[in-house]
């Protein structure tokens, strides 16, 4: 049966799509559709439009929550819940735990991402445990809560040690229910990837963050099309070093830029511990985009030529939009290496944009 | 959509039957109640309706059912039930739902129908609200045949930026007083000047005859002034302004009323809200625990009963605050927690003790205790803001451990600030209080005379969005088709903007720019 609603849902998609109704553009917002990591709230892009009303701006007045919390702690509060709520009654909403496999799976299903196909190298195989049984034995934290519970219940009920005034419910060793596994093979390629930064002064922390967002999804993205995938962290102002991933985001340098620096360290790394023959290898460089000579921005498209592309999977760079500087490199980019197409360049000026950037990266399924 | 996917299959109609005895049994008293089964995307594209089967055509209820599907296909929330406010009231139920849930839903469901049908804020809803919207959407269609699809869209999206400006309490009053013959005038003035109750003899020394006169000489003259004034006082239903006054043709004057009725419809249901979830919760749970439940049923129903109470950091679910807040005044009305020598002990031991503690027999907690009678009584007269007002105590704060929260601009994330319970009852009250909407009054309908409109937002404390806000305006120009104005205070200062149609000003508020007929 075709529903009523499909025509109102066509009409919406092709407003988002910008093939109508153009003047309704400027109130597309990337809206929340909030999953919970662990004890993260991570938002997964859904486009909207945000039709104009008079309203209050930005409810710096805080609100009312419950819970144990202390005074000073943080509250990770998207500040919904109790006012200005939605007008329908009775609309019973049951919020669901995602864990990261699956935050991938929805931002490749929203931005229609192809699966990466590994490069064609001798397989390794790995073994992979499945949960798809239950038994009655088992280590504790596999115990099956629920179905533990009951048997439990049942069986205080049958004995009449069960006391309603009291309901307490005792698990006994023969009650316990534990999820079981199975072994299955799977294949496995290898993969690394290496994030490059700039952490020259004119670096903010408004930029950080954007770089922090956008390798987050990456991450989480490769993660889920490999196993067994390892990270490494660049930083460099005119010089470059490897770091920890802590350093890597909070690390702030002053003083010039010297793009060329990193591409170095970069290969030498390569060199050093991944053969291009048995990893797949990602690399990615974020930076305003302001380097301190054309001599050194020549330089870097000499390495990214000779010695990078021709061993990885995929070089991302993305420039970060900053206060500082002319951020030309991008156009060096342009011209002196066109229509590479292990390559992939995108500019990244607010949040709105990384989903951009990602599709761009990862749109090829390399 | 009258395709029910399945045929109600017996056993739930058993169910219902019993369910609907045992609310009735406890005292409720509901309209009757019409099932549905439905499927998911029948469930998602009703939900998107906001309750409806069917609406006029709009985009916004494709992109609502576009969160609606997607949330549910990633597994990050799903619908269980969904009820409207008519007579006969209809409920959907989700087929591939266990047993148990049918029953929680049901019981729910009846709950919702009790105070849809007593609760005073209701009152004045269309009841036949059903067939409304299927009138509604028909008559959309013709106009969109007549007119264009996008002609039509767009001025419903217009209408849509407006549609809060309304005044839900102007259903309970009459807000313009009816015209007035001139004859009246004068005596009505004589009922207004003030006289003071005197013996004769001293009537001329009490109320001497000259400020009678001069009393009498202002309210003349008040009144004269007020007849050249357009809006007589400032108006809060700016939608009714503007479709009495504006040069609207008649399909979109048609469309603007259409979209009016709709929010007066839905009104209550914000006004309501932590009031009628938590009522649902109260009944579904009494009539789930006290009859309904089989007892393999428990565990399941424990688990999703738990899940529609739960409230993560920040959150206040208003399931949850709402239930415990009827539980709690059932509890004081059955030990006696209230009036003059209640409120005004200080012995803590002895006011924790009060008429008893949480154990209490079975004949006090019953249908016929005082608690039951009080919370019936409260379900009809109070909404939210009353409710919230009345009935939450110090004791309650601390027994849920409510917190106040607020942004701290040096670590950039909202941090709990304190347990302060006037503060925490301020912080709801004010969410709560419009719906969480700014007052907008229409000022002037011929702002120096010029026939330009002029709004006033009333200030509360908090600044518009101004990005918004003169969005908003720009679409408002497009219905009054002259200059429209909006007044607001931004970080402090008088402010007003303007739209000519071609230009957007904002301009400080000062002596040299002409006055408005009214201030708020």
């Amino acid at each position: 049966m075709v529903l009523k609603i499909q025509k109102d849902h066509q009409r919406f998609r092709q407003i988002v799509k910008g093939r109508i109704r153009e003047d309704l553009r400027k109130f597309l917002t990337r809206g929340e559709l909030l999953g919970k990591e662990g004890k993260h709230l991570i938002s997964i892009p859904v486009r909207g439009i945000d039709i104009p009303t008079f309203r209050y701006g930005d409810n710096d007045d805080g609100g009312v929550g419950s819970g144990d919390a202390q005074a000073g702690d943080a509250v990770d509060a998207n500040a919904e819940g109790i006012g200005p709520g939605g007008t329908e009654p009775g609309r019973h909403i049951l919020e669901v735990e995602v864990s990261l496999e699956e935050l991938a799976d929805i931002l490749g299903e929203e931005l229609r991402l192809p699966r990466i196909q590994p490069k064609g190298r001798k397989q390794i195989t790995s073994e992979k445990d499945r949960y798809s049984g239950i038994r009655q034995s088992g280590p504790e934290s596999l115990r099956h809560f629920k179905r533990t519970f009951r048997r439990a219940l049942r069986r205080q009920i049958m004995t009449g040690t069960y006391d309603p005034n009291h309901p307490r419910v005792v698990f006994e060793r023969r009650d316990k229910m534990y999820r079981s596994w199975k072994t299955v093979l799977q294949p496995q390629s290898n993969a690394v990837i290496v994030y490059m930064m700039d952490v020259s002064g004119s670096m903010g922390d408004e930029q950080k963050e954007l770089v922090r967002l956008e390798a987050f999804w990456i991450d989480a993205w490769l993660r889920r099309n490999y196993h067994g995938i390892e990270s490494r962290y660049i930083v460099h102002d005119v010089r470059a070093a490897e770091v920890d991933r802590d350093t890597f985001f909070h690390l702030r340098e002053d003083g010039g830029t010297k793009i060329s620096s990193a591409f170095r360290c970069a290969r030498e790394l390569l060199d050093s511990h991944y053969a291009p023959g048995e990893w797949n290898v990602y690399l990615f460089h974020f930076s305003d985009g302001d380097n301190s000579s054309d001599s050194d921005s020549r330089e870097c498209c000499r390495i990214l030529r000779e010695e990078l592309l021709p061993a990885v999977n995929l070089f991302g760079y993305c420039q970060v939009a900053s206060a500082y500087g002319s951020g030309n490199f991008i156009t060096v980019l342009h011209d002196q290496l066109p229509n590479l197409e292990n390559m992939t360049t995108t500019r990244v000026n607010n949040k709105d944009d990384i989903y951009d950037s990602l599709k761009a990266f990862f749109a090829q399924g390399r | 959509m009258r395709s029910i996917i399945a045929e109600f299959p017996e056993e739930l109609v058993a169910h219902r039957e019993r369910i609907a005895a045992f609310a009735r049994d406890e005292g409720l008293d509901f309209f009757p109640v019409l099932f549905e089964l439905v499927d998911f995307d029948q469930i998602n594209q009703i939900a998107a309706y906001g309750g409806f089967p069917q609406r006029y055509p709009h985009w916004r209820f494709g992109m609502e059912y576009e969160r609606l599907k997607k949330s549910h296909r990633y597994g990050l929330s799903r619908i269980y039930e969904m009820v409207i406010n008519n007579d006969p009231c209809y409920a959907y139920l989700l087929a591939d739902n266990a047993m148990v849930d049918h029953k929680t839903v049901m019981a729910h469901v009846y709950g919702h129908c009790d105070f849809f049908k007593n609760n005073i804020w209701f009152r004045h809803t269309n009841r036949k609200m059903m067939d409304e919207m299927a009138n509604h959407a028909t008559r959309v269609r013709r106009h969109i045949e007549r007119r264009g699809f996008e002609t039509v869209e767009r001025f419903v999206d217009t209408c849509l930026s407006l549609e809060h400006l309304i005044d839900p309490h102007s259903v309970f009053m009459r807000r313009e007083a009816p015209a007035r013959r001139s004859d009246e005038d004068e005596s009505d003035i004589e009922h207004q000047v003030v006289r003071y109750p005197a013996k004769r003899y001293m009537d001329r020394f009490i109320n001497p005859p000259a400020n009678i006169r001069a009393e009498r000489e202002r309210l003349t003259e008040r009144r004269e002034r007020e007849k050249h004034k357009h809006p007589a006082k400032p108006l809060r239903d700016v939608l009714l302004f503007l479709l009495k006054h504006a040069p609207l043709e008649d399909w979109e004057a048609d469309l603007l009323a259409m979209i009016r009725e709709e929010a007066y419809y839905f009104a209550p249901q914000g006004q309501t809200k932590i009031m009628n979830e938590g009522w649902a919760t109260y009944w579904h749970s009494t009539i789930m625990t006290r009859y309904a439940l089989r007892d393999d049923e428990l565990v399941t129903y424990c688990d999703h009963h738990s899940g529609t109470l739960a409230s993560g950091p920040g959150q206040l679910n208003p399931y949850k605050i709402g239930l415990e807040l009827w539980r709690d005044i059932e509890f004081r009305w059955n030990t006696g927690r209230y009036g003059k020598e209640y409120d005004e002990c200080e012995d803590i031991a002895r006011r924790r003790t009060w008429g008893g503690t949480r154990d209490l027999p079975e004949h006090i907690i019953g249908k016929e205790s005082p608690g039951r009678e009080k919370i019936f009584e409260v379900r009809k007269i109070y909404n939210d803001v009353t409710f919230i007002d009345e009935f939450l105590t110090p004791e309650f704060v601390e027994e849920h451990n409510l917190y106040h929260y607020r942004y701290d601009p040096a670590t950039g994330r909202m941090v709990v600030v304190d347990r302060d319970f006037d503060k925490i009852k301020r912080q709801l009250l004010f969410a709560l209080t419009n719906h969480g909407q700014p007052y907008i009054y229409v000022v002037d309908g011929n702002y120096a005379n010029r026939g330009e409109l002029y709004l006033a937002h009333k200030p509360t404390g908090m600044d518009l969005q101004i990005k918004y806000a003169t969005e908003t305006l720009k679409r408002l120009h497009t219905i009054w088709r002259r200059p429209v104005h909006l007044q607001a205070r931004i970080r402090d200062e008088m402010v007003r903007f303007s739209f000519d149609g071609e230009q957007l000003q904002q301009q400080t508020i000062s002596d040299d720019l002409p006055k408005p007929a009214h201030q708020v």
